[in-house]
């Protein structure tokens, strides 16, 4: 009696299915691992003793997990994709492609019309692991999550490229109020999209296609998204029975030409393997002994917080209340900052009743001797907030945190706050916040993260934070995004790593992570000699005692680290001086209500999804508007906005008609944005109807999505693929978008290149669109910066491609080449009226400094018209940088719109109502050299840097804090 | 004690007397080329240390000093930079860097201008950065590539590409262990010997050695069965670095493929023959144009020795002519192409799968610019055209995990396995 055991360990599942010689299926179990690989694994084969121990057996392990256990136990692997192949080709009939979702992975098989396996590239972690991560944030268990997506009204756009992204795009809608039936269909939408971009990458998903793995079984809401966006019908969408066993299957069919055991020779390799403890890369412990810890915890907790009975005082109160991304939190303080009352939870995802919950309370406990005399909000959710509960006031949350650590160290110089999902840090000079590092979405290693590994590891939060205080070995984890971690703890587990290591390598990793990606110090020298520590990541004794090693520094961590924003909340309301407050009163609380919609604005183009709130039956607060449009103010007298101006000038470049050569489509993206005006005369001179794509939307995103080959380009790339299909579905015939090596040549730098990415895009496109296939696709080596030379070329060029007569090509070379700096001097002019008129009118100039392409609202997500709703004048960056002469930077200065940054850093220096606001695309490569320069050189010239980085995520909520703490910076 | 001398733009030179009395490191890419490298420089009167460390300091080092979105090369090289200087070994005040430049509109060519930013943030400012490039950038009094040295190193260059290849072609065949490992040893002992040495190596010389190299190795016994072939090409640190890739070449050893990694002068020729492209395509840069298509020539020729060299045995499959190469790109990507691997990339792809090696990992640093388009973007066009073709992108990054990696480059073995079974079953009768 011979049988065939596969085994297959994922991140965060274990899978073992025993098949007997016909192929069937003798046992099977599907259980968490909770990061105990090998042992999980030896009590499964354990509690098989009955059914294997008369037997013989083949076995082989697969997944990503397996790998090292079966080096260790010398068994056989097979790779999980290889295995899946196999499983479906023996089980399921005539299937064309499977998709199969797994906790960290997923995968893509093509079997028919050139068999194909994929599997998602490294930063593309959205997958089971993902899932489970939304639904705790909705704290809703994944059934709850599951039913929920069925009585979707409406799907958000949430960004889909990796899980990072996509939480901070969820996040907001929840603290905005979104439907939660709504975010649930979404976040499984965005899975959908994840797996259609990321890994068809260009070939279609057609035919009868298998879903297999753990999440496509149980989620029903899932499987509904996929049947309906791949729009297969119930033959074509194939869900098999077992579909969550199918690797552990395809293993246990693999094994069948291996050589045979018995089972306590099975059992001795796993033993084996578990005996052995590979030599993970470790790091020093963060105590070596128990009185260490005993010294750092003296130290750290002898600052007692002053507590005032609430039950007994009598007198004035100040309420500060800080709704942030995933928590909330609500101090209510004594005019000497004595806490009266606080509370700090978790908002899964509906902070208003818990606001309301807390605030009865008070008025409760506090009977008639307590007075509020004013109350602020703060955080993600602070005008929600405000509105709702009638507050007087709301603080920027950067301001919330310096005044809350100056309460705590007066000489205060430098305050690190690793929240839930933000990590601030400032510098404070002369009292004031003297420059702000907030993290990018895609490096939020913050408190939800450890909070979601204990959950995933099957620990809670408290333990775990306990945890990796005395680990021996703690583990090296990196200091990447999030996605990263999570595979750097697999990698740990599949070594042999203990849940303690990894703790402790959480807590570092996310002071690493903190400190070189985030405020990118060099040494410790940098960061000041008067140190608090906040957030409430820093409650935990492990990361603080991380910060302490990594730096070498003695800090300052308040006892009420997790409250300072609510805290500096309440202390700016006290600094109101009100006489009296406009919360809403005990009575007006016992009626309040609050409900939510969702709605589309139709004012503009950028067609804003909106939420609107309803309190107590009739007060209406709209949140997710980008301007004050939607707010039904009406058009207001609209500030100099040089976006605005160069998109309205694009738009006026119309084809021809009738024109003698027929119709010609440009792609509008990349650097079109800016040589738009020379093509466009130029082809519409030699006798085209010049046809553009248009600007660009979300919806072109997604059209041109699955011909995306690489998921790490930038997105204004990305969105080139959308442009073309819309041109194709204009019906036109031949394409024009050249390769362009070089740019204009504006005498500002060493060279005069254009990156790598722009330079070369037509040739991608050609590659991997293969619509272009059918049409003329042109796409030429030209180079503008030597007007002379470009004419020869291109008019034998049109010769000989379309027989236009040299002659006729050159006369519209020269009308181009005029044309383009009749444009360009246009921004310029525009740029010298908007200063004039900032001066004229006292108003600040933000000089959104980026490349001509993040005009386009579809990348930069309308910052243009918050930097105009915040009362701020907005220019671009190459409305100054020609007025300054060429200078040497401490780079090579060889790129032309990069040359510009420089330019324009060094121009806003030397003005005292300017700032800069750099704006960076996500995969930017060559912005890690610019940031750093342009930082470089405002810092020099006593200005402030403030960076947004900017992708598909169209949440403003970052870039509003950043503006705002730039304003509320340049104020103090 | 040398005397700190600044150009106009304010750059530190590295004079004459530091030629005397300081220590220049070098990091390491590619062992045996950069032995030989090292070998020559110390021929012509320079004090130079090759970096071998491989320690988790290195990356530290990066990640402190280097923005961490730059890419992983520069990292790696600055932190095994920083890290030899803070490691106390070498006299602080007599040393000196050398770093590659290559040029171009890839932002490798500011690694250097990052290096002498992270200097400046370790106050090491008065350390002299050397730039080694073709393109007269950044000239020194102290360090000149004359022609002598030029042909020396191209000598050493076309020698690592022989020694490299010979040995991959044999290791996975060798009947004893190990056989192929020493002879390639003890060529790199020898040859050192005669790089370094007085006389002065010439063509005919040249020939000879290789040729002897190439007999040699042809005498190893082996047992030729059919094995998986995997070309390894990308960003070109990441392809060559040990350090860079987590030993990739090593991993696939132990898998047991026969492992092919095109050479490094395939690299330079293609750098030299991108000066005349821009005359060639826009009308500019004529006269550099003229100079660079000579050294090409130069360059074609010596590389052809290589070519005829390892013909002289049979067993033995001779890389393909650069211009043999280039040509094959037609239809996939346009050779103006020329930023960071370029064209040069897609080409040694299309090169690798006409020669039977089906299987490739295209190695490059996550979020590499050019590769994007001359690497991932191409991919599909060559698999569209060459069914067989079975190629893995893999990014390489200080957070990227090695399982990640080492699970992709499992699948493609398994496909190339399945592959490998499939074709045998095909050729029987």
């Amino acid at each position: 009696m011979d049988c065939f055991i596969g085994i297959d360990i994922g991140s965060t599942t274990v899978k073992v299915v025993v098949l007997d010689e016909n192929n069937a299926i003798l046992y099977k179990h599907y259980g968490r691992h909770y990061a105990r690989v090998r042992e999980s694994t030896i009590e499964l084969i354990d509690n098989l003793k009955c059914l294997l121990q008369e037997r013989r057996m083949k076995v082989a392990i697969t997944g990503s997990a397996g790998l090292g256990l079966s080096k260790d136990a010398d068994i056989e692997f097979v790779q999980e994709v290889f295995a899946t192949r196999i499983a479906v080709e023996s089980i399921l009939d005539k299937i064309d492609v499977v998709i199969e979702l797994g906790g960290e992975d997923a995968k893509i098989l093509f079997l028919t019309g050139g068999s194909e396996e994929r599997m998602n590239g490294s930063c593309a972690g959205g997958t089971g692991a993902f899932i489970d991560q939304m639904a705790s944030l909705l704290n809703v268990s994944l059934e709850e999550l599951d039913l929920l997506s069925f009585n979707h009204k409406k799907i958000y756009n949430i960004a889909s490229r990796c899980g990072v992204f996509a939480k901070s795009d969820i996040q907001p809608l929840l603290n905005q109020g979104a439907n939660k039936a709504d975010v649930a269909a979404s976040i499984y939408q965005a899975v959908v999209d994840q797996t259609i971009a990321g890994l068809a990458q260009g070939r279609s998903i057609k035919g009868r296609v298998a879903f297999l793995g753990g999440p496509l079984t149980f989620l029903k809401g899932l499987q509904e998204r996929f049947s309906e966006t791949l729009k297969l019908d119930s033959d074509h969408a194939v869900f098999p029975v077992n579909a969550e066993y199918f690797v552990a299957l395809g293993a246990a069919l693999y094994s069948r030409n291996r050589t045979d055991m018995e089972y306590h020779q099975l059992m001795k390799k796993l033993k084996h393997a578990q005996s052995m403890r590979n030599t993970i890369q470790s790091l020093p412990p963060l105590f070596e002994s128990h009185e260490q810890y005993k010294a750092f915890y003296t130290r750290h907790n002898s600052d007692k917080v002053k507590h005032v009975d609430i039950h007994s005082y009598e007198g004035d109160a100040y309420l500060g209340i800080d709704a942030g991304s995933t928590t909330i939190k609500l101090v209510l303080i004594t005019p000497d900052g004595h806490i009266l009352y606080s509370f700090y939870q978790s908002n899964y995802g509906e902070p208003i009743p818990l606001v309301k919950e807390h605030l009865q309370k008070i008025y409760q406990l506090g009977e008639n001797r307590i007075r509020i005399r004013c109350g602020a909000s703060t955080g993600y959710g602070e005008d929600l907030i405000r509105n709702a509960f009638h507050l007087d006031g709301s603080i920027i949350e950067t301001v919330a945190h310096f005044f809350a650590a100056r309460f705590y160290d007066p000489q205060v110089d430098f305050i690190l706050d690793i929240g839930g999902q933000d990590i601030k840090c400032f510098r404070i000079k002369n009292n004031a916040v003297d420059s702000i590092m907030l993290n990018e979405a895609c490096s939020s290693g913050c408190g939800s993260f450890i909070d979601t590994c204990a959950q995933i590891l099957g620990y809670n939060i408290a333990d775990f934070a306990k945890l990796g205080l005395f680990a021996k070995h703690p583990v090296n984890l990196g200091s990447r995004c999030t996605v990263f971690m999570n595979s750097s703890i697999k990698q740990a587990q599949k070594d042999g790593a203990d849940v303690a290591d990894i703790a402790a390598g959480l807590a570092i990793s996310i002071i690493k992570n903190a400190l070189y990606k985030v405020i990118r110090v060099s040494s410790p020298k940098e960061l000041g000699n008067h140190i608090v520590v906040q957030g409430g990541t820093f409650l935990n004794d492990s990361i603080l005692r991380s910060f302490e090693m990594e730096t070498g520094k003695m800090v300052t961590r308040p006892p009420i680290a997790g409250l300072m924003g609510a805290f500096g909340a309440a202390l700016y309301a006290k600094s109101l001086l009100k006489a009296s407050s406009s919360i809403l009163t005990s009575m007006e609380l016992d009626t309040f209500t609050h409900s939510s919609r969702a709605a589309q604005c139709n004012q503009c183009t950028n067609k804003c999804k909106l939420t609107v709130n309803v309190f107590s039956g009739n007060e209406k607060y709209i949140s997710g508007n980008r301007c004050e449009r939607a707010l039904g103010k009406g058009k207001q007298a609209r500030l100099p906005n040089v976006y605005r101006y160069k998109l309205e000038r694009l738009a006026a470049y119309q084809p021809k008609k009738n024109a003698s050569l027929g119709k010609i489509g440009i792609p509008l993206g990349l650097n079109m944005y800016e040589t738009l005006p020379f093509w466009h005369t130029l082809l519409s001179e030699a006798g085209f109807e010049v046809v553009l794509s248009g600007f660009s939307t979300r919806e072109i995103y997604t059209k041109g999505q699955h011909t995306i080959p690489s998921d790490t380009v930038c997105y204004p790339a990305k969105l080139m693929h959308g442009h073309i299909e819309l041109l194709l579905e204009k019906g036109v015939h031949t394409i024009f978008y050249p390769c362009m090596t070089y740019n204009f040549d504006e005498l500002s730098g060493d060279n005069h290149y254009n990156c790598p990415v722009v330079a070369y895009y037509p040739e991608l496109l050609q590659a991997n669109v293969s619509a272009l296939e059918e049409v003329q696709f042109l796409y030429p080596y030209f180079s503008l910066s030597n007007p002379r030379q470009f004419g020869k070329r291109v008019s034998s060029y049109f010769n000989t491609v379309f027989g236009i007569p040299k002659n006729i090509t050159r006369r519209a070379v020269d009308k181009a080449y005029k044309e383009y700096y009749h444009y360009m001097n246009d921004i310029r002019d525009y740029g010298r009226r908007a200063i004039q008129f900032a001066e004229k009118h006292g108003k600040t100039i933000i000089v959104l400094a980026g490349r001509p392409y993040h005009i386009d609202q579809e990348i930069s997500h309308g910052i243009d018209e918050l930097v105009n709703s915040l009362g701020l004048v907005a220019i671009s960056e190459d409305c100054v940088s020609h007025l300054e002469k060429k200078h040497r930077v401490n780079v090579l200065n060889q790129w032309t719109y990069h040359s510009r940054l420089y330019a324009a850093a060094r121009y806003v220096t030397k003005h005292k109502n300017m700032q800069l606001v750099q704006l960076v695309s996500f995969g930017c490569g060559l912005d890690a050299i610019t940031t750093d320069e342009v930082r470089e050189i405002l810092e020099d010239g006593q200005k402030l840097y403030t960076q947004i980085k900017i992708d598909e995520i169209n949440n403003l909520g970052a870039a509003k804090i950043r503006l705002r703490s730039l304003i509320a910076a340049i104020s103090l | 004690m040398s005397k700190l001398q600044y150009t106009r733009d304010n750059r530190l030179l590295f004079t004459k007397e530091m030629k005397k009395e300081y220590t220049i490191l070098c990091p390491m890419m590619l062992p045996i080329h950069m032995k030989f490298l090292r070998d020559i420089l110390i021929k012509h009167g320079y004090k130079v240390e090759l970096l071998d460390t491989t320690h988790t300091q290195i990356v530290n080092e990066g990640l402190q000093n280097v923005h961490n979105d730059t890419c992983y090369p520069a990292l790696l090289v600055i932190g095994q930079l920083l890290d030899a200087i803070k490691s106390g070994k070498y006299e602080r005040d007599k040393l000196a860097l050398i770093i590659t430049q290559t040029g171009g509109g890839c932002r490798a060519s500011n690694y250097i201008h990052l290096l002498r930013k992270a200097l400046k943030k370790n106050d090491m400012g008065d350390i002299p950065v050397i730039s080694f490039n073709l393109n007269f950038m950044e000239k020194n009094p102290g360090f000149k590539i004359t022609p002598g040295l030029l042909v020396e190193l191209v000598y050493a260059v076309l020698y690592g590409d022989l020694l490299m290849l010979l040995s991959n072609q044999t290791r996975p065949y060798e009947i004893n262990p190990d056989e192929a490992d020493r002879l390639t040893d003890k060529w790199e002992t020898k040859l050192s010997r005669e790089l370094s040495g007085r006389t002065i190596l010439n063509n005919k010389k040249f020939r000879q050695s290789m040729e002897q190299i190439v007999a040699e190795f042809a005498d190893i016994p082996v047992k030729r069965v059919e094995k998986i072939k995997v070309g390894i090409v990308g960003e070109i640190y990441m392809k060559y670095s040990p350090l860079g890739n987590n030993n990739l070449e090593a991993l696939l050893q132990q898998e047991g493929v026969e492992v092919d990694v095109p050479g490094l002068m395939d690299f330079i020729i293609y750098t030299c023959d991108n000066g005349a492209t821009d005359a060639r395509l826009y009308g500019i840069n004529k006269g550099v144009s003229i100079l660079t298509t000579l050294l090409k020539k130069y360059l074609v020729k010596m590389h052809n020795m290589l070519i005829d060299a390892v013909k002289t045995q049979s067993c033995f499959h001779a890389p393909s002519s650069y211009d043999h190469i280039k040509s094959l790109v037609q239809g996939y990507i346009g050779t103006g192409a020329k930023m960071g691997e370029g064209w040069l990339l897609t080409a040694e792809m299309i090169d690798l799968v006409n020669s039977g090696v089906d299987n490739i990992i295209c190695t490059q640093p996550f979020g590499c610019l050019p590769n994007h388009i001359s690497g991932k973007g191409m991919i599909r066009k060559i698999k569209g055209n060459y069914h067989n073709a079975n190629i893995v992108a893999i990014d390489y990054d200080p957070g990227a995990t090695r399982i990640n990696q080492e699970n992709r480059i499992k699948l493609m073995l398994s496909v190339a396995r399945l592959n490998l079974l499939k074709r045998s079953a095909n050729g029987k009768p």
